[in-house]
């Protein structure tokens, strides 16, 4: 039982001395033996031995550096790879007591995807519904952490890639502002846009990870020197007078009537406890999904160049010419998704065509976050749907990339703007799975987002329904 | 038709920063292959560069001393290609705002003032060293991430001569200022040309090839002697220049195919978003401004203007910094007005001395001090002749003994007092009479053969002007 509570509940458990590190390791062990062969939330079983957790454990994406600890982006390129350092968000977690789980979480290929079905490893199951997918790409997190086979866990969103799968799992999730947390140890999909962040149980979890791994790092020149508050300190539960907005073209076309119903009633529940609530515009948001695939493949490609065999990774032996032994490493080591983005990246910062891509894309870019520079000079927050729709069959998007790149079409504004976001459960739908609500606030207002998601978690239950395993 | 040789340079400098560009690995020579290496130059997954400020001050350093304008507003770039030696297969430039742009450097050919400007410097990583074997290749990547300013030319160049002029000059301004050593052997300084001929007069340039290679002074002249004669022979001949790179031979003398313009890279060049852009204040280049040293321009005008140096003479002592400095502390130590004596000591005898043991003037040991007493015992004091002080000064640089202390030890101070003198005179008007009838016939060569016989006897101690007034005042009397 000890598995399923939260972070915070363990801290006090071991605190009081009621359990032991030991105690809480055995009923996650114990735990992920029973259902994580039907889940797939971690990439390989875990080796005897290798348990030895002096804290309470934390379960982390197979894309943050964890010394001597295989991380390989569930990629068959980077395969073996056991990185001779730490990732800062490891160090500090580590500093704080925190032990790390030393099997790694499922996630996409690279991070590229929304389903976690572009995994060498195989696909990661929704813990709510088996033939589901959990969301993507830190699918791994989100199922374990909604299977109760981790406390909690560390993801990275690029494009929506901890809130996506956070909202089909029934789990919070937060993106923090871009430079709220160091990406050094992150292996990078698209640096502009990428950030850690924490997936957990309920908001005061997350809060509290989220005090723990954020902060200026000198190893990362794009992470900000802002002092970190301790984010607990704003789970008041009160929300009287906060100006909340709902962004139209949020509720146009492609929502899926069940999810929109369930988010309105959650802006019902807001007013309730005393929020302003009102309409606002973001007209730029309608760009965003061809400008993130623009600007993420572009970094994409220029960031997964270093993998080609000589260093690291898969390298395919006995080939005598140079290009070739590229050519054979990366064509057999990348997956179809990761050869895609590759090209797409590739063409779109070609010789003739950078201007009209990237270029462009950047300048869009800048009309959406002054979008929400102008919605956030009136407002506290905004509130919307995290997905359009509840998680999808795997399979079922498989074959059709753009339905797929559609299934982020509310989250990937939030990265090209840099501000933070959460999503928490606010329902189910009749089928039984869980629909996320997405709170969005102006970059480092991290602890508003807690404030209003803590208050709208403790007039719910949703965050104590757990999946039937 | 005659044509024009039209020359840009691209050379990129080593900087002497104490750890790499974007990590903090020392920078050392000849440390064990791969032991200056870190997840960051290794280009481990996850990991992230930050830039040593220390790089942007020395390109901003070398930048002003190039009279460029320093940018308010820089950013980095990648620039994208596959090889072994380049550990992120992209590396970490600038590309469309470079630190500095729109620089110049005056150089001096055939005696007139040439303006060679510049169109920009940039800092970039330097890449990994591949070391090939029969059967395999290995890796180093100690050099990987070793800060570089590449500075770029306009094609204002037009002859090998004027290509080595620029190059030597732009040596001892970066040299000046200590940002690296500029070692071409080493390849810490190393240049790149592109190239192409028009008929004179001509304003369109023809189409360029691309010289690398060129591993020494010697190696651009010669490649560049070489590609000129080359362009001109085909344009003669009706041919066409293919737009290409070629690499300089030195052994076979000649330029060999790299790769044609068809095979041309496309960088995919795009801002690096693990660097925010820099801001550069006002004050910041200001206050740089204000810390440059005395450049070799200046210093050559002020050893004319203070020490009264001919420009000649001031030019070959400014060449590099360290002689420059030496030189000056040896005028300091001679106190006469006139430093002509010591500056001929400097340029003559020690050069030559110091050039015999592969050195430099001012790293023979002999110290200013030391100098100016030789140089006063020998002008002034007559001492020693002009001749013997040569041998004491080559004893010098061997014991590194003060001139006095080889004189003594040696016996080598000449006989002026013209009592010690008058017995060997006398000797030597008696024994040489038809020589003494001679000089008194009005045979001026006679005295000189007298004088030589009594420097014989003294075993050349004897000083020989006073010997020759003896000999005069002695033969007229009689």
């Amino acid at each position: 039982m000890l598995n399923k509570l939260t972070a915070y509940e363990l801290l006090e458990k071991l605190k009081k001395k009621e359990a032991s590190v030991n105690n809480i390791t055995t009923a996650l062990s114990a735990r992920i033996k029973e259902t994580d062969p039907k889940v797939c939330a971690y990439v390989r079983l875990d080796q005897p031995g290798q348990i030895n957790q002096c804290g309470l454990p934390i379960s982390i994406k197979d894309n943050i550096c964890t010394e001597g600890l295989n991380t390989e982006c569930c990629s068959k390129i980077l395969a073996g790879f056991k990185p001779p350092y730490d990732a800062t968000v490891i160090k500090k977690l580590k500093s704080a007591g925190i032990s790390i789980w030393p099997n790694k979480l499922n996630m996409d290929e690279f991070a590229f995807g929304s389903s976690t079905e572009n995994s060498c490893f195989g696909p990661t199951r929704n813990p709510w519904n088996l033939d589901c997918v959990p969301g993507g790409s830190s699918g791994g997190s989100a199922a374990a952490v909604a299977a109760d086979e981790a406390v909690w866990a560390l993801g990275s969103d690029t494009g929506g890639s901890i809130r996506q799968p956070a909202a089909f799992c029934g789990v919070v999730g937060l993106k923090p502002t871009y430079g709220r947390v160091s990406r050094y140890g992150l292996i990078a999909f698209a640096s502009s846009l990428d950030q850690i962040g924490p997936l957990t149980k309920d908001v005061r979890d997350n809060a509290l990870l989220m005090s723990i791994i954020s902060g200026h790092d000198e190893k990362d020149s794009t992470s900000a020197d802002v002092a970190v508050p301790d984010y607990t300190q704003s789970l008041s539960g009160d929300i009287k007078g906060l100006k909340i907005g709902v962004p139209k073209e949020y509720f146009i076309e492609g929502i899926e009537p069940e999810t929109r119903k369930i988010i309105e009633e959650a802006i019902n529940k807001l007013k309730g406890l005393g929020a302003q609530v009102a309409p606002v515009s973001l007209p730029n948001s309608q760009y965003a999904v061809p400008v993130y695939y623009i600007i993420a493949t572009a970094e994409a490609s220029s960031n997964l160049a270093r993998f080609d065999g000589d260093q690291y990774g898969l390298r395919k032996a006995n080939i005598q010419n140079l290009i070739e032994s590229y050519k054979q490493t990366r064509g057999e080591g990348f997956g179809q998704e990761a050869k895609r983005r590759i090209l797409l990246g590739t063409f779109a910062l070609s010789h003739g065509y950078y201007d009209a891509y990237y270029l462009r894309a950047l300048k869009v870019r800048t009309l959406i976050k002054q979008d929400f520079d102008r919605v956030f000079s009136e407002f506290d927050c905004i509130v919307a749907p995290t997905s359009p729709t509840p998680a999808f069959n795997i399979g079922e998007k498989s074959a059709d990339p753009l339905s797929m790149y559609l299934s982020d079409i509310y989250t990937i504004s939030v990265n090209l703007a840099g501000i933070p976001a959460i999503s928490l459960p606010c329902g189910l739908t009749k089928s039984g799975l869980p629909v996320g609500l997405q709170i969005l606030a102006k970059p480092f207002a991290e602890e508003t987002i807690f404030r209003a998601s803590y208050a709208y978690e403790q007039s719910t239950e949703w965050h104590k329904i757990k999946p039937k395993l | 038709m005659e044509y024009e040789a039209v020359i840009g340079l691209e050379v990129h400098v080593q900087l002497k920063t104490q750890t790499k560009a974007f990590c903090n690995c020392r920078i050392e020579f000849g440390s064990p292959v791969n032991s200056l290496t870190c997840p960051v130059c290794l280009g481990l997954p996850g990991s992230l560069p930050v830039l040593n400020k220390t790089a942007l001050d020395y390109a901003i350093k070398v930048g002003l001393a190039l009279n460029c304008s320093v940018q308010e507003f820089t950013k980095f770039d990648r620039k994208h290609y596959y090889y072994p030696d380049l550990s992120k297969n992209y590396q970490i430039s600038q590309y469309d705002l470079p630190v500095c742009k729109d620089g110049f450097l005056d150089i001096q050919v055939e005696g007139q003032t040439k303006r060679i400007r510049i169109k920009r410097a940039h800092l970039e990583e330097d890449a990994g060293k591949l070391i090939h074997e029969p059967d395999k290749s290995l890796l180093d990547l100690n050099r990987t991430g070793i800060p570089l300013l590449e500075i770029v030319s306009e094609p204002d160049i037009h002859s090998p001569q004027e290509a080595h002029e620029y190059l030597s000059d732009l040596k001892m301004i970066v040299e000046y200022l200590e940002a690296s050593d500029c070692d071409m052997e080493k390849g810490t300084l190393r240049c790149d040309a592109n190239i192409s001929l028009r008929p004179k007069g001509a304003e369109e340039l023809g189409t360029k090839t691309e010289l690398k290679n060129m591993n020494s002074f010697k190696g651009v002249k010669d490649a560049l002697v070489y590609e000129i004669q080359r362009q001109n022979n085909l344009l003669e001949n009706g041919g066409k220049i293919i737009q290409q790179t070629l690499l300089w031979d030195p052994k076979e003398s000649k330029t060999v195919v790299m790769r044609t313009k068809e095979e041309a890279k496309d960088y995919r060049y795009f801002p690096e978003p693990d660097l925010p852009p820099f801001i550069i204040s006002q004050e910041k280049i200001s206050q740089v401004k204000s810390s440059l040293p005395e450049l070799p321009k200046e210093k050559l005008q002020r050893f004319v203007k203070e020490y009264g140096l001919l420009e000649y003479d001031a030019g070959i002592l400014v060449s590099n910094k360290e002689k420059a400095d030496y030189s000056e502390k040896c005028f300091c130590a001679w106190t006469d007005k006139n430093k002509k004596p010591v500056v001929n000591w400097l340029i003559g005898p020690l050069a030559s001395i110091a050039s015999s043991s592969n050195l430099e003037i001012q790293q023979t040991g002999v110290t200013a001090k030391n100098l100016a007493e030789l140089v006063d015992l020998v002008e002034n004091k007559n001492l020693v002749s002009h001749l013997t002080g040569k041998s004491v000064l080559e004893e010098m640089v061997a014991s590194q003994k003060t001139a006095q202390e080889i004189i003594q030890e040696k016996n080598l101070a000449q006989i002026s007092d013209e009592g010690a003198l008058a017995k060997e005179i006398e000797a030597v008007v008696k024994g040489n009479a038809k020589s003494v009838e001679d000089f008194k016939a009005g045979k001026a060569n006679a005295l000189m053969f007298l004088v030589g016989q009594v420097m014989k006897r003294t075993g050349g101690k004897a000083n020989p002007k006073v010997v020759q007034e003896i000999l005069k005042r002695r033969l007229s009397n009689a």
